[in-house]
């Protein structure tokens, strides 16, 4: 094991501090000028904090490279060994369990087999959509630019469609009842949605400040049953929020209460084509 | 609106001076109780649904372990990315830096008012107060932080900062408090949770709606993509992150993970570790600044403020695991009968006794009692999801408390002194070595003790009154072990009978 | 097999009997026993406070008092954690400290024989049944490095299933510390007592005659603040449940 000196263990880096001669490799080895030393404050800081970190490193050899770090990822990919309606099934009892409301709904463009067979009266996306607004009250809901023109084909002309504009204020949201949005992915095993704010989703705020959330699910194509395989769906360079029930809270005693800034009600639609069996 | 100076911990006593007065409220040992026993047993249950926990376990502490093993090269990574992301990153050597960085940032917008999600870091730093003296009042959000900031108090828990009010204090804090702070709480307002967070739900909303500067810190941020993660519950925090215009997070240099990626085993690991559900109800990732939705400003400030020092303790390193999560509180026997403000820090609880003494030092009274305050049960390790050895590093940081030794010391390798006030007892335990080397002489001592049995007091004078004040003293036997040994077997291998 | 019994500071000075129990129950399984005079202390009460120098004489010497034997045994889960756990530390220590590897070579020689007295009965041994009769109602409190550093699990429950007329009740609370800790005890008197003293309300509360640990240095916390609450039931070493027999009652 070689120790290391105060300088990069990455000589090529060029953000080596190194190189900006704050230490010199060999020289001046513990002494540490101080945050406030004199000098261009943040550049200053910057080539400190990189400097203690390599001297406090000095037991780590030179040529490991972050990867000869073991890590096993011998954690399984996903629980459990289910088909694709299982895992349907699995998203809609966790989406429960934390008191999101859940509805199924027959897809709307759905051209496969013969309609639902074995699941009478589930109705059409449409009228679910419409349905769920009306018993809400709602007078007002915020529209995704990409959301399909269809899903809200039957809701009244009474009920404000508010575009998320790049001018809608959050006191302009505040004033809306509902919002409707597609999602990106959706996970069986922890019941969570997740919205990257593709054009089907809308920008961030407009899911935050309405206190209703319709949340459409396309199953089983949008539903994975694990973390590990949503992220592998998922661009970091979105924005992405992750939800799993209406907001809530344990923060007085410890006890769970759903509601507090977030849409207090989450209701998810999952549409597509229904199978036999499902509760 | 000027806030006032929040309650800080400077000048607290020593952790078993301030355990002595809270063990005796017994308001607050039965709302620690209650708190902490219910989490526990829902922590233990969503934990047993995943039947490769061990191995999650095992994945979260190797890769906290190569990111800090090369925390160099990580932090390069994440600057490039987050500043090709749009964002600006700075780096603060220390509290006072982070403070001045983040109050001149504030400055530059204008505004006089910021938003906050709960935040470790900008307690750790006292960054409330800094604001407050250069005139910007901060509004913490998360209902628990909201709690303390309104009671004037401090947070006694890393995940429920006012775990040691029960739902009547609260009732009582918000009724006499919201008013100075924005809108009053309704009238009549009972003590329901349910309600009582329908009134935080009202008298934040009209901050959130007008809030113009953000300020977060970060569970994770991921060094290949420049994506910063926040964990939450209740909404504060996604309305924080999304409706102001400028966003600052102050988060620690040990938060990264290596990749987009990596998040799949914290992201199992966190959530059911902590509030016990299979996932928390919003997590928000960002990746600089994204055009026209949320905050068109972000900057990062990357804070040291002791964790270089840590990072030098080859044993004590592990420390800068921790994600948070705060089970080890939850389960610590200790914790729950000291509650959190005992610990003198924004850290309490078992982390808090290991982090504490490392990121400030063992100098002081109270850094240097707090790798005691723990009987070494182990409770802790055992549920930590990325396995901090915290009775390890315990023992390890009392050696540096009684024998002093070499240590990292704001960046720079010292020999320290032992802390103060250890002498007799350094005196007494030499003795006791010197004894129990020789067992000539405490077969001397025994026997002696034997003889005396009948004279024993049942209260110890002096420093022997902690122990019999509450315990009886076990009485001294007739003979020793090894009296009887050499008496029955004549210190030969012989057979024998009990002889009692 | 050459089987040694390390007896433990604490139950030499305080608590002979359990020794005694030890010998009487591995006797009855025909196992010999030796008791090596050179034995003191393990050394957990000044490592644990943070004097690992102070320690070290006493890791030699547990290694040179031990060496001629296969197997040591010792009435107490906290000290044979301290020497499987601790003793590689110290050496570890001390060799990157550069004091050589005397320590390191001393404890790899101390580890691998020392057992626990229920994983020497269960692991060793192989019986959990040693023929022991004990006619009373007992709850168990596993101690804590018992349960979470040597891992016993199933270990003294099992052997406490198989002694004859043994009704074991279940203890409330049982995995929590019963708030002994060492110097703990003293250092955080408050906090340590605060915890005695709810172990003792939930030992008391189950009924039972007794209370049964792996360790006197808990025990005497245990029974300390049960007598000092006025509580009749009465701390029991394992060993001496499974000594017990109808011929030999404890």
């Amino acid at each position: 094991m070689t120790p290391r000196d105060p300088g990069s263990r990455n000589p090529d880096d060029p953000g080596n501090p190194g190189a900006q001669g704050a230490h010199a490799p060999g020289t001046r080895s513990t002494q540490d000028p101080g945050p406030h030393a004199p000098g261009a404050p943040g550049l200053g800081s910057r080539a400190l904090v990189m400097a203690r970190i390599r001297r406090a490193l000095a037991d780590v050899p030179r040529a490991e490279t972050p990867g000869e770090v073991p890590v096993e990822r011998t954690y399984h990919r996903v629980h459990g060994d289910r088909g694709s309606a299982e895992t349907v099934d699995l998203l809609a009892e966790h989406l429960a369990d934390y008191r999101a409301i859940v509805h199924r709904a027959d897809t709307p463009d759905h051209t496969g087999a013969p309609e639902a067979p074995g699941a009478p009266g589930a109705p059409s996306l449409p009228a679910l959509i419409a349905r769920l607004l009306a018993d809400r009250g709602a007078t007002s809901v915020a529209v995704p630019p990409g959301l399909p023109a269809s899903w809200l084909s039957d809701v009244p002309d009474a009920v404000r469609r508010v575009p998320d504009a790049a001018e809608l204020t959050p006191h302009d949201l505040d004033a809306v009842s509902s919002v409707v949005t597609a999602c990106a992915v959706a996970i069986a095993e922890t019941g969570t949605v997740v919205l990257d704010a593709a054009p089907d989703q809308g920008r961030r705020h407009i899911t935050l400040v309405p206190d209703h959330h319709i949340c459409v699910i396309r199953v089983p194509d949008q539903v994975v049953g694990s973390v590990p395989e949503a992220l592998e769906r998922l661009d970091p360079a979105r924005p992405l929020t992750w939800i799993s029930g209406p907001s809530a809270t344990s923060d007085i005693e410890l006890d769970r209460v759903e509601g507090v800034h977030g849409p207090r009600t989450l209701e998810v639609i999952l549409v597509g084509p229904q199978t036999a069996g499902r509760s | 609106m000027n806030a006032p100076h929040q309650a800080t911990y400077l000048g607290m006593p020593a952790f078993p001076t301030a355990a002595d007065a809270s063990t005796r409220n017994t308001q607050l040992r039965a709302n620690l109780r209650h708190a902490t026993h219910t989490i526990r047993a829902k922590r233990a249950s969503a934990v047993a649904e995943l039947d490769d926990w061990s191995r999650l376990r095992a994945a979260g502490a190797a890769i906290k372990d190569r990111t800090l093993r090369h925390l160099d090269h990580y932090l390069e990574r994440l600057e490039s990315a987050v500043t090709a992301a749009g964002g600006h990153v700075h780096w603060a050597a220390d509290a006072d830096e982070a403070n001045r960085i983040v109050t001149e940032l504030v400055r530059a917008t204008g505004e006089r008012e910021v938003v906050k999600v709960k935040s470790m870091a900008t307690q750790e730093i006292g960054l409330n107060n800094a604001l407050a003296t250069a005139g910007i009042t901060a509004y913490e959000t998360d209902l628990a932080e909201l709690i303390v900031q309104l009671g004037d108090d401090l947070p006694s828990h890393i995940l429920v900062p006012a775990i040691h009010r029960n739902r009547g204090e609260i009732r009582d804090i918000f009724a006499a408090k919201m008013a100075q702070w924005g809108r009053p709480a309704p009238e009549g307002l009972t003590d329901a949770p349910a309600d009582l967070a329908e009134a935080a739900r009202l008298h934040l909303r009209e901050k959130f709606l007008n809030a113009k500067v953000g300020i977060s810190g970060a569970n994770f941020m991921v060094a290949e993509t420049g994506t910063l993660v926040v964990v939450e519950s209740e909404g504060n925090g996604r309305m924080c992150l999304t409706l102001p215009e400028t966003l600052i997070s102050v988060v620690g240099i040990e938060k990264i993970v290596p990749t987009f990626q990596d998040l799949e085993v914290f992201l199992q690991l966190l959530p059911r570790s902590s509030t016990a559900e299979r996932m928390n109800p919003y997590t928000s990732t960002w990746t600089g600044t994204t055009d026209a939705d949320g905050p068109s400003t972000f900057h990062l400030v990357l804070l040291d403020n002791g964790r270089t020092d840590t990072l030098a303790d080859t044993v004590g390193r592990q420390a800068l695991r921790c994600i948070r999560c705060s089970a080890c509180l939850n389960v610590c026997p200790v914790y729950e009968r000291a509650g959190g403000h005992a610990y003198g820090s924004a850290y309490p609880g078992p982390i808090g006794a290991i982090l504490t003494p490392q990121l400030r030092g063992t100098q002081s009274e109270v850094d240097a009692s707090l790798p005691y305050a723990s009987s070494l049960c182990g409770a802790c390790y055992e549920v930590c999801p990325v396995a901090i050895d915290i009775p390890e590093v315990l023992v390890h940081l009392r050696e540096r408390v009684v024998e002093g030794g070499p240590a990292s010391v704001r960046g720079t390798r010292a020999v320290i002194k032992p802390a103060k006030g250890h002498a007799a007892e350094r005196a007494a335990m030499r003795a006791a070595r010197w004894a129990l080397d020789h067992p000539l002489v405490l077969r001397t001592g025994q026997r002696l003790a034997s003889r005396t049995r009948r004279f024993h007091p049942r209260r110890l004078p002096g420093p022997g009154r902690a122990w019999s004040d509450t315990r009886e003293l076990p009485s001294v036997p007739e003979e020793s072990f090894r009296d009887w040994w050499q008496r029955t077997r004549g210190g030969s291998r012989t057979e024998g009978r009990k002889t009692t | 097999m050459r089987v040694a019994l390390f007896i433990t500071c604490v139950n030499d000075t305080l608590y002979p009997r359990t020794g005694q129990a030890v010998v009487t129950l591995l006797e009855r399984l025909g196992v010999e026993v030796g008791f090596p005079d050179g034995q003191s202390c393990c050394g957990q009460p000044q490592f644990n406070t943070g004097y690992r120098h102070q320690t070290e004489p006493l890791l030699l010497r547990y290694a040179r008092a031990f060496r001629d034997y296969e197997y040591v045994v010792t009435p107490s889960g906290s000290c044979a954690a301290m020497v499987r756990d601790n003793y590689p530390r110290m050496g570890a220590k001390a060799a990157a400290e550069g004091r050589g590897q005397e320590l390191a070579e001393a404890a790899a020689e101390a580890v691998p024989k020392t057992y626990e007295l229920t994983e020497f009965l269960t692991d060793v041994l192989k019986v959990t049944d040693v023929g022991a009769y004990y006619p009373h109602t007992v709850t168990y409190h596993p101690t804590c490095h018992g349960l979470r550093m040597l891992r016993l699990g199933d270990r003294p429950r099992s052997l406490l299933a198989a002694v004859r007329g043994l009704n074991l009740v279940e203890l409330p609370g049982a995995e929590e510390c019963c708030g002994f800790g060492g110097t703990f005890a003293v250092k955080n008197a408050a906090v340590s007592a605060a915890m005695g003293a709810d172990k003792a309300r939930n030992i008391t509360a189950t009924g039972a005659e007794a209370v049964c640990t792996l360790d006197n240095s808990c025990q005497m916390h245990i029974g300390g603040t049960l007598a000092r609450q006025g509580s009749t039931v009465r701390p029991i070493h394992l060993a001496e449940i499974l000594a017990s027999t109808e011929g030999d009652v404890w």
